[in-house]
């Protein structure tokens, strides 16, 4: 299992994603963003959500945030946060309840997103102050601890968002949505466009964050590389679903699907001499994703049965566990299913993995 | 440009707007296409001087189809002829006597709106004379009088003072048409309908020589556009206004917007001192007003629609527009492909024509489309001042006489509304094209 | 490339103390200052061999490469190609030279004309050089589209750049930068925009592409990772500086400038424990090119710095073993201090 985490009661789920679903309309047609999701997180962990361009991650982040764009055509799943299912609630709800002070976002190159004329420890507390109807003060208070946190200067809360690097914008949007303490952090690509110095020093400040705070995350990347800096699990997507759903060692050391595998070793590493290797073909497109796995067009591996889409399969060898169908894809559940496998939080969508079948090439 | 230019026009199909908008384009273009071909330039601009050939015409007749619409009957104008009628001819020594029936049914409305005798007679040694008998259909008859003829005589019986006093003071093409009073009767005079006639019986002291009459019934109807005060149909007028003003429109707007475009390129791309030059050289055109200057011109110089043209497009080249292509153009200069295209050796000509304005055409396609209609408003707007083509029959000249004539105060509304909606279907069509191509080519205009 | 036998020995290109600045100019002409881009750099980049630039942003590698195009004028210092000064060559002899260098950008869509098709953006380096006819065009267009495998060809020829994946845009640009047969091709981080699984497909290619065309690759990256079968050397670039330059498995394995062991220190391979170790990044951000450090320019964050010589005077480049340099105090004893 890979809860590792300090204090914090460490192993409930903090957020329970249920056949979570975000299509959108084009001219084309509809675009299936982001394709029945089924996952969780638990308090103080930290997810790391991989994919390469276009396979809907970022859209993950949007559909939990419910930061729906205008061609929105269908948003469906269930989603709990703690006890609460906030799918169900009303967008006004959503917004005072949930939004900032439960769940925060961090966008990809948000540090450009700062409003340029406002000094950067006022846009800090804004949402203490719009949320929680926070008096002045005592929100620019709890901005200036969270300066400290995340590593800015305090004398930087007096400053205007273009005075400040990249790097430092980058630290004052964490800021931003760590300030009024949400329970989950989604980050979305936040280090992509910084140096890797800047990069590190940053996913420093999330690792204390994490430690100290027992904060989780969400972190959506396509870096493998960066994604290892932060992850307790790995959920990796393609072309818009969860291929493979595993804990961090599993993943960069064993993973169970063959596009997770692939990937493993089209990263290419620092200190190995073997070549890596490209994985050749497209991702499809999300317009019209073939029927069937939606890897098997570009896997080494497939055979007649993935011309049929498989559900998510808790494998042979997973964390521990036995191999076993899990009923509905939903974790926890199906009082059918041995304790074990109830345990196991590996789940990987290929028919390799389906029971009764041992081999794994 | 080819494949991009398929995906968009099926794009573009999508927005009923844009349809309509090719559709009245489409109409208007086919008329000015037909134009020259129904009416050729040099005879239309001809016809539209005037004169005797309109003399057939009514004055300030509305169309026929908007009478018919109301469900009127309002009279058309008919030429009675004396070649089509039988004479009686009865020789004398030294001459002939003729007497010509010149008769007609009438069943009309209203009263026709003058009467006019056309006579012709050529050749004669002495002049003929005539007496003209007025005959209506209940059976009276009303001498009009006798006239010695010249060789071409207009009798304008609608002037005739006295034969208007004899009618009761009513105008003799109203009187000559109207029921027969009882005594005492008062009230507006009424018509009769049927079978009137005009006898003429002319003395000719030539035994060959011809007499041709013609009696000309004007309406207060005529054709789909009616007549404009000298008689003119308003129809050549419209017709041939059509492709003046979309020639106008389409070469001011092409002139104006390509030379702007070349010149804000050739600024973004040289920056320093080109750029500087241009810049401020727009800046002081950018206050210089436009319509006070072309009716400088207009008025010290020349109205030619031609010179106008010209007048515009050197006015539009260092516009706003620079303002606008520059901004558009320069986040293209620093563009990637830009630098590859340098990097390749591509010459400073090439990067300007071939990599940078491509890039900008189609942004500018529906901007160029809805600037059509402006410079269309501008021809017609200079017309209405009175400072149009003297000799070019347009939509603008059309108002300009309407208003001169006072159409609207005299209840001749088709004379102002006829140019006017012309002008406003060209703005439409071009307008709900450009806004449709707008959201085509600007993605983020679109709604979903 | 037949006449030059007697010149196989000497290097393509050599950059002798090279500067590129940019002048900071108020109101048009008042020098307020310039950012000093490219400062005191020299390099030789030999035939046939690929060479990686690593350095992060704002650490003036784009502005050398640009230098190198001859799109910018070096302020001072010359970079001699095939033996001449780039900055003494007139109109027609600068564009002959870039016809013998090719460019590869980052971006691969924006590096793509987006309203041609692949044939006619092929084209146009053709054009420009006036090469063949029509027919020969042609023939060349297909040959380079096969070269970066964009097969079958007729599929591609028609194409626009928006209809084509990153990496097959990607392969689209290399195949315009080796379409006039360069000597060298410069590669200005070539990946960075694009997927991981398709990274490693172009860094193939265009290592494939130098080895067999035995052209010269001068590779620009931030991302050391990616180095090592790719290059085989590699100059690291800190603040417009060359502050270590070495054979490619030398420096991975043994960096000797402190700031090439900052880069190396935050770099890992995936691994699951990355996630509970703290990296070690040396404090603060790398310097204004305007008002950079006196001295050494990485003394301001360099954990090792002397006091006393690193703010004062600068490193000179000093070898630590044959083909290996660091600008660096540390390396000025006769027997380098135990790391």
């Amino acid at each position: 299992m890979a809860t590792t985490t300090t204090g914090v009661a460490a192993g409930e789920a903090l957020l329970r994603v249920e056949a979570l679903a975000l299509h959108y309309r084009t001219r084309q047609g509809a675009v299936r963003a982001v394709d029945g999701l089924t996952f969780d997180v638990k308090r103080g962990e930290a997810l790391v959500v991989l994919g390469e361009s276009g396979c809907g991650k970022s859209s993950l982040a949007r559909a939990l945030m419910r930061l729906h764009p205008r061609n929105l055509a269908h948003h469906g799943g269930r989603v709990w946060l703690g006890e609460t299912l906030i799918s169900e609630l009303s967008d006004e709800r959503f917004r005072r309840e949930v939004q900032w002070s439960r769940l925060a976002l961090v966008m990809q190159a948000s540090m450009n997103a700062l409003n340029p004329v406002v000094k950067v420890g006022e846009q800090v507390a804004e949402p203490l102050r719009e949320l929680k109807r926070w008096p002045r003060r005592r929100a620019l208070e709890r901005a200036a601890e969270v300066f400290q946190r995340v590593g800015l200067p305090l004398d930087f809360m007096a400053r205007y968002p273009f005075e400040l690097s990249g790097g430092m914008r980058q630290r004052a949007v964490l800021a931003m949505a760590l300030v009024a303490e949400p329970e989950l952090v989604i980050l979305d690509e936040p280090t992509s466009a910084l140096d890797v110095l800047t990069q590190a020093a940053i996913m420093n400040v999330l690792k204390e964050i994490k430690r100290d705070q027992g904060t989780s995350f969400i972190l959506i990347t396509h870096d493998v590389a960066t994604s290892s800096e932060l992850a307790d699990r790995v959920a990796l997507m393609y072309a818009g679903e969860l291929v493979e759903t595993c804990s961090a060692e599993r993943f960069f050391t064993a993973p169970a699907h063959p596009y997770s595998r692939m990937l493993m070793e089209s990263v290419p590493r620092l200190h190995e001499r073997r070549r890596p290797r490209a994985i050749a073909g497209q991702p499809p497109s999300l317009l019209d994703p073939p029927g069937g796995c939606r890897f098997a067009a570009r896997c080494p591996a497939r055979f007649a049965r993935c011309a049929e889409s498989p559900p998510a399969f808790v494998p042979e060898t997973a964390d521990g566990a036995g191999a076993g169908v899990e009923p509905g894809g939903e974790p926890g559940v199906g009082g059918e299913v041995s304790s074990e496998v109830r345990e196991s939080r590996h789940r990987v969508r290929c028919w390799l993995h389906a029971t009764g079948r041992e081999e794994t090439p | 440009m080819i494949a991009w230019r398929s995906g968009r026009w099926r794009e573009l199909a999508r927005y009923p707007s844009a349809i309509a908008g090719v559709a009245i384009i489409l109409v208007l273009v086919g008329v000015a296409l037909a134009a020259p071909l129904a009416v050729p330039y040099g005879e239309a601009l001809e016809r539209w001087r005037g004169g005797e050939r309109w003399q057939y015409h009514p004055v300030n007749a509305a169309p026929v189809w908007v009478d018919r619409l109301r469900g009127g009957r309002a009279p058309t104008t008919r030429v009675i002829a004396s070649r089509d009628v039988e004479a009686e001819v009865h020789p004398f020594p030294g001459g002939r006597r003729l007497t010509l029936p010149l008769t007609f049914d009438y069943a009309f409305d209203d009263f026709p709106s003058e009467l006019n005798l056309f006579l012709t007679a050529e050749g004669h040694a002495r002049p003929p004379f005539v007496r003209l008998l007025w005959q209506t259909p209940d059976g009276r008859e009303i001498p009009l009088g006798g006239h010695r003829l010249g060789e071409r005589e207009r009798i304008s019986i609608s002037q005739d003072r006295a034969l208007a006093q004899r009618l009761g003071g009513l105008a003799p093409h109203i009187g000559l048409f109207a029921a027969e009073k009882a005594e005492g009767e008062a009230g507006a005079p009424s018509l009769q309908t049927g079978r009137y006639g005009l006898v003429l019986e002319a003395v000719l002291f030539d035994a060959e020589a011809p007499l041709e009459a013609e009696l000309v019934v004007y309406g207060r109807v005529h054709g789909i556009a009616g007549t404009d005060h000298q008689r003119r149909a308003l129809s050549l007028a419209l017709l041939w206004g059509t492709p003046v003003a979309l020639a106008f429109g389409l070469i001011a707007a092409v002139g104006t917007t390509l030379t702007t475009l070349v010149i804000a390129a050739v600024g973004v791309w040289y920056r320093g001192w080109v750029d500087a030059v241009i810049q401020r050289l727009t800046e002081v055109n950018m206050i210089l007003p436009v319509l006070p200057i072309l009716v400088m011109v207009g008025t010290l110089y020349s109205t030619s629609i031609w010179l106008m043209l010209g007048v515009v497009v050197l006015l539009g080249i260092f516009s706003a527009g620079i303002k606008t292509y520059r901004a558009m153009l320069l986040p293209i200069r620093e563009a990637p492909y830009i630098e590859a295209a340098r990097a390749y050796g591509a010459s400073n000509l090439r990067i300007v024509m071939r990599y940078m304005l491509p890039r900008i055409l189609p942004v500018l396609v529906p901007s160029f489309v809805t600037l059509i209609p402006t410079f269309v408003f501008l021809e017609a707007s200079l017309a209405v001042l009175g400072l149009g083509d003297p000799e070019l029959p347009t939509w603008g000249k059309v108002l300009n006489d309407a208003q001169s004539q006072s159409a609207l105060y005299n209840g001749y509304v088709y004379w102002v509304v006829s140019p006017a909606l012309l002008l406003m279907l060209t703005g439409l069509g071009f307008a709900m094209l450009g806004f449709a191509l707008d959201r085509v080519f600007n993605p983020r205009l679109r709604s979903l | 490339m037949t006449a030059e036998a007697p010149l196989m020995e000497a290097p393509l290109v050599e950059a002798r103390g090279l500067h590129t600045w940019f002048e900071l100019r108020q109101w048009g002409f008042l020098r307020v200052g310039a950012v000093r881009a490219v400062d005191d750099v020299s390099f030789t980049l030999a035939r046939g061999e690929a060479v990686a630039f690593v350095g992060e942003s704002g650490c003036g590698k784009s502005s050398l490469v640009r230098t190198l195009l001859g799109l910018h004028r070096p302020t001072a210092g010359e970079v001699r190609c095939e033996g001449r000064d780039l900055a003494s060559l007139g109109g027609a002899e600068l564009k002959a030279w870039r016809a013998r260098v090719g460019y590869v950008q980052q971006d691969p869509f924006g590096a793509l004309p987006p309203f041609l098709d692949v044939r006619r953006i092929l084209a146009e380096p053709l054009k420009v050089h006036g090469v063949g006819d029509r027919a020969e065009r042609e023939r060349r267009i297909r040959a380079a589209l096969e070269e970066v495998r964009l097969t079958p060809v007729e599929e591609f020829l028609g194409k626009f750049p928006h209809m084509l994946s990153g990496g097959q845009q990607q392969r689209v640009v290399i195949a315009r930068a080796l379409i006039l047969e360069p000597a060298l091709v410069i590669a200005d981080e070539p990946v960075s925009m694009l997927d991981a699984s398709v990274r490693v497909e172009i860094l193939e290619l265009l290592r494939g592409i130098q080895r067999q065309r035995g052209l010269t690759l001068a590779f620009v990256t931030h991302d050391l990772a990616t180095v090592r079968h790719y290059a085989e050397r590699i100059l690291v670039l800190y603040a417009g500086k060359v502050v270590e330059s070495a054979p490619v498995e030398a420096l991975l394995d043994a960096p000797e400038h402190p700031y090439t062991r900052a880069l190396l220190g935050v770099l890992s391979d995936p691994d699951a424990a990355n996630a509970t170790r703290q990296r070690e990044v040396p404090p603060g951000e790398p310097p204004s090119l305007i008002t950079p450090p006196s001295g050494c320019r990485f003394h301001p964050r360099c954990a090792r710095a002397i006091a006393g010589r690193c703010e004062v005077e600068a490193p000179p480049e000093i070898a630590t073993a044959p083909a290996r340099r660091v600008a660096c105090w540390l390396f000025d004893e006769p027997a380098p201090p135990a790391p």
